[in-house]
């Protein structure tokens, strides 16, 4: 009787306390690109920094960068670290790892896509690799749970992108990210840190949608060609030649000292510093997104 | 010995059954008021970072540029229309700072409470105010609003946030250019609070905008916010049409 009675009350903890303490992030996520489209869809535009807190190196570096760069063969699929899953465009495939001997989540993970390897949130609580251990484009994430929210803390990537002009990470970025379930909503809340190119942390937070039709991660793999670069040669600007530095002044009439980005361009005080210097751009004829009607999709 | 270990079995139960109610409510399923119900602290002063969909929030977007908005096609016919000049001319310059849009708009918000059942979020950019009415709230029978009607709730089965649904909306703009939502437009907020590992606080906010005469699908923004230590910075504005 009291063996039955201590089995039946194990039972019932062993099933219940591992779903009290979490939520299901489990399915298929559709990225919904209502915010910032053109930078996750085809692109953004060349020297377009603004709001970027970068510091003098991180700008340095990026005005150095040439959008050919990535069609040498080596660098092809370079880049996409896990903040791609922030800027990126693509929906998220997002499933638990069991131990197949306890029946305990020991990992969540989030689908590869493309160029973006899977990112495995180990939940088993082992311990980090040194800092002195191989990186990789995936990078290694611990996670924990707190107000039911996954919070995930990513290191040992590689360089890659933090915006897919020019901006770029180092290996030493640090990345968290919040993965926040309301209802048929999944927001991500992802900060990046980076002694090399930051000044200060800087912030994405994107909202993805429960997709009723099944998403497979993966899809066709980044494969490396040659694109024409000659060999030996690296594509760049050097130091003062960046020819794109106008792109956003002539089509937005942002003014370049917005445009070159640094952390007071995300902050509001910063608008009554280009007030004067602003004057509306004419009528959107590019990238203008817009009804289906107008020929136009999002 | 049997009963001991039965006994063991016990206490360790109940040391658990606490935790996992906490998981499904916490504070926020208890009694008292909504303000004493509170999960987590929302007041104080957020400043907004804008780091996202910069150049149509930090400055004035070209006509026509509508990147992101899923418009139907008689939204895209409105917002052709646009016109800052006639908006200024008719009074109606705040139609970009109503609670579909207002907190896309670079500024500060404080928060507090204006009493024990409702929460009070001001903005200084363009000096809004909206109110969000927990319990029984009924509104007041009258004209829609630029901020409409919010009635609050503490969510406490999953995580615990505050959610927010706001209706009796007067018609304004999604983005300052133009884009239109209208009079039936209903909008769902989650407002979510973070440590950072890094010591910030931040606020980040869900916003799904449905509204079936200008919106093909729910348009869906997510805005974040960082805690301030005072009120510095707080920089109260008129609304502009034009900037």
């Amino acid at each position: 009787m009291t063996r039955n009675f201590i089995f039946t009350v194990a039972v019932i903890a062993g099933f219940s306390l591992p779903v009290a303490a979490q939520v299901d992030l489990s399915g298929s996520w559709q990225s919904k690109n209502h915010e910032d489209a053109l930078e996750r869809g085809a692109g953004p535009n060349p020297a377009d920094f603004t709001g970027i807190p970068f510091n003098d190196a991180g700008r340095a570096k990026a005005l150095g960068y040439s959008q050919s760069e990535i069609s040498m063969p080596e660098r092809v699929c370079a880049f996409y670290s896990q903040w791609h899953m922030m800027i990126g465009t693509f929906g998220l495939k997002m499933w638990n790892e069991v131990d197949p001997l306890t029946g305990k989540t020991i990992a969540w993970v989030v689908g590869s896509w493309e160029d973006r390897d899977a990112m495995t949130i180990w939940m088993d609580g082992r311990p980090r690799p040194s800092k002195n251990a191989p990186h990789s484009q995936a990078g290694f994430t611990l996670g924990t749970w707190d107000n039911n929210v996954l919070t995930a803390v990513t290191t040992h990537m590689l360089t890659g992108y933090l915006r897919r002009n020019g901006v770029m990470t180092s290996d030493q970025a640090v990345m968290t990210t919040h993965f926040i379930k309301h209802g048929d909503m999944l927001t991500l809340a992802s900060s990046l840190e980076d002694p090399i190119y930051l000044s200060e942390p800087y912030y994405i937070t994107r909202t993805f949608v429960s997709a009723p039709n099944l998403m497979n991660s993966g899809g066709p793999p980044c494969i490396p060609g040659d694109e024409g670069v000659p060999p030996r040669s690296v594509p760049h600007y050097l130091p003062g030649k960046n020819p794109l530095l106008n792109e956003l002044p002539t089509i937005y009439h942002i003014p370049q000292e917005a445009a070159m980005g640094g952390a007071e361009t995300a902050y509001p005080a910063f608008r009554e510093k280009i007030k004067d210097k602003f004057t509306m751009a004419p009528k959107c004829t590019k990238n203008c997104g817009g009804p289906p009607a107008a020929g136009r999709g999002n | 010995m049997k009963n001991r270990i039965a006994i063991g079995v016990c206490v360790v139960m109940a040391s658990c059954l606490p935790l996992m109610a906490q998981g499904r409510g916490g504070r926020g399923g208890g009694g008292g008021t909504p303000k004493s119900a509170a999960p987590y602290d929302l007041t104080g002063y957020w400043i907004s970072i804008v780091d996202e969909d910069w150049r149509f929030r930090m400055v004035m977007p070209p006509p026509g540029d509508y990147m992101g908005v899923p418009m139907t096609a008689e939204a895209g016919r409105v917002a052709a229309a646009w016109d800052p000049a006639k908006d200024e001319a008719s009074g109606d310059v705040c139609k970009a700072y109503g609670a579909a849009s207002l907190l896309r708009q670079p500024g500060i918000l404080h928060i507090s409470w204006q009493d024990d059942n409702t929460l009070k979020v001001e903005m200084d950019t363009g000096k809004q105010t909206r109110l969000f009415h927990f319990g029984n709230f009924k509104a007041p029978s009258g004209p829609a609003s630029l901020q409409g009607d919010s009635v609050a709730s503490w969510e406490t089965a999953g995580v615990r946030s505050l959610k927010v649904d706001t209706s009796n909306l007067k018609a304004g703009y999604l983005r300052k250019n133009g884009v239109p939502y209208s009079e039936n437009a209903k909008v769902e907020e989650y407002y979510d609070v973070l440590k950072e590992p890094h010591g910030e606080t931040m606020l980040v906010v869900t916003t799904s905008v449905t509204d079936p005469q200008y919106l093909s699908q729910p348009f869906i923004v997510t805005s974040h916010f960082k805690k301030q230590p005072s009120d510095a910075g707080w920089n109260p504005q008129a609304c502009s049409a034009k900037w």
